[in-house]
């Protein structure tokens, strides 16, 4: 296994406390980083952080309940973490939600605002609070979690596909604004992983979107961990504003 | 160079693996603890690198054309020889070719561009692949430019080799789904590289200038990418393509 080293660094993991982002959690935590999980789900949150704190890393990772369409939540959460923590140095916006699977045109409008609200807004405002932290530090390292949804738009889910194609536009603009500035913002999209969020849709859609994998598996979180760990190191110092595939061999750009 | 990829027992073959890019990803392989077949058609440069790179018995070099199946069937069978085995592929080797408008640009010039850029690259795939997918095992890199996701003017044989060698990649990375062999891409902006030598001041200032982050990529960024992207971790990603332009692309 790779050792990708993070010693010293800070990194922020929205919606750590599960799937995805508990799996990037671990990874950072063994690569020698500490954690600062925010997350809305207080109590599951705070299992992880007893759990992770009980593997060995003790004074290594925190929680702060926030909600990410809260601006104000989110500086709240940078307070504590840099009351904590001193700095930050990493950034993941991964939490999301995937909403519920019906045909564009009838789409509750309000479930489609929501999931926009979550899975885009939620990211804008979160590089909004962190990003002049990190600049005024000269270094950065930003993983917005995407989808490949982003990249294709899947059928019956409208709000989803659109929301995260909009986070890959927005890395874009952010990637190509802090050029100069040491912080580099690049995307992951990945395909389905076997997480809770798939209670959230059908069983109709999670086969829809196996379906679609050349590898013909589902993805596994200890895989998106791999990646989003090298994106996050110093290693990664000439990709920015760049759209980082993780399909099984699904995306065709 | 922080991070310490595993590439322990892993073989690698990197063509054009004498200077430049292949040659900071020999560096990394081994130090990756890789062993590395270096094969490029510069007899000179081999004997240097083979020097300087102090890989002992974990390094060998062959003489091979990437635009000759011949060639590159023998430089194989030398690195069987050698290693028993192969794990890993980068297909690095390649030519700029002139700088000159697209209608000014000589055929000859143009299909030799495509030869080695586009078409060596599919050699090397064509005679390494049965040995990697009856392993049930490969990592293969194709080291392709933002020149063929773009196009740079009064570079058309380069762009269009490159976009090519993405479109290979992403029909290889498909076909080969299910064996256990991944295969993706790189596009680098420019790297200040003896490739430069073959380009026009005007056309080195020109790619410098779209570079959001104003500056050429260093050779160990690329190798410390192409060494992920070679390593067991990287084993979801299949028929993509790594950007590595600083800002540059825009897709």
């Amino acid at each position: 296994m790779n050792k990708i080293d993070l010693h010293g660094r800070i990194a922020v993991v929205t919606g750590g406390a599960r799937g995805i982002g508990r799996a990037i959690t671990e990874r950072f935590l063994e690569s020698g980083a500490k954690v600062a999980i925010w997350d809305s789900d207080a109590a599951r949150m705070q299992g992880t952080v007893g759990e992770l704190a009980g593997d060995g890393h003790r004074d290594a990772v925190i929680g702060c309940n926030a909600d990410i369409t809260s601006e104000m939540s989110l500086r709240g959460a940078l307070d504590t973490t840099l009351a904590k923590f001193g700095k930050v140095d990493i950034l993941i916006n991964n939490a999301g939600i995937g909403g519920p699977n019906v045909t564009t045109w009838e789409y509750p409008t309000e479930e489609f605002r929501r999931v926009v609200e979550v899975d885009l807004v939620g990211v804008f405002l979160g590089c909004k609070v962190v990003v002049p932290h990190m600049i005024a530090n000269g270094y950065g390292r930003i993983v917005n979690v995407a989808s490949v949804a982003g990249k294709e738009g899947n059928p019956n889910a409208p709000a989803y596909s659109a929301a995260k194609a909009g986070v890959i536009g927005l890395t874009k603009s952010l990637g190509k604004e802090l050029a100069k500035t040491g912080v580099v913002c690049n995307c992951i999209t990945p395909a389905v992983a076997l997480t809770e969020i798939l209670a959230q849709g059908s069983e109709e859609h999670k086969q829809y979107m196996l379906s679609k994998i050349p590898m013909g598996r589902f993805l596994e979180v200890g895989e998106i961990g791999a990646l989003v760990a090298w994106l996050s190191s110093e290693d990664c110092s000439f990709t920015t504003g760049a759209v980082i595939d993780i399909t099984g061999g699904r995306a065709t750009y | 160079m922080s991070n310490q990829i595993d590439l322990t027992d892993r073989a690698g073959i990197i063509t054009g693996g004498a200077r430049g890019i292949g040659y900071a990803v020999a560096e990394r392989y081994i130090a990756s603890g890789a062993r590395v077949a270096l094969w490029d058609s510069d007899a000179a440069a081999l004997s240097a690198a083979q020097e300087s790179l102090r890989g002992g018995d974990r390094l060998v070099t062959c003489l091979a054309d990437v635009s000759s199946q011949p060639s590159i069937e023998a430089a194989f069978a030398t690195t069987l020889a050698a290693f028993g085995k192969v794990d890993i592929l980068v297909n690095n080797a390649g030519i700029t070719g002139p700088n000159h408008k697209t209608w000014e640009y000589s055929a000859e010039d143009f299909r030799k561009v495509i030869d080695v850029d586009l078409t060596g690259v599919f050699i090397g795939c064509k005679v390494v692949v049965p040995h990697l997918v009856a392993n049930g095992y490969g990592r293969i890199v194709n080291v392709a430019s933002v020149a063929g996701k773009e196009g740079n003017p009064n570079a058309p044989a380069y762009s269009a080799a490159k976009a090519g060698v993405i479109g290979l990649t992403k029909s290889l990375g498909k076909e080969l789904a299910k064996t256990g062999v991944l295969c993706n891409c790189i596009t680098p902006a420019a790297a200040k590289t003896d490739i430069f030598r073959q380009m026009t001041d005007e056309h080195i200032g020109f790619m410098l200038s779209k570079i959001p982050m104003g500056r050429f990529v260093e050779v160990a960024e690329i190798a410390a990418l192409v060494a992920w992207l070679s390593s067991d971790e990287c084993s979801f990603t299949t028929g993509a393509v790594f950007d590595i332009t600083g800002g540059r692309s825009t897709y």
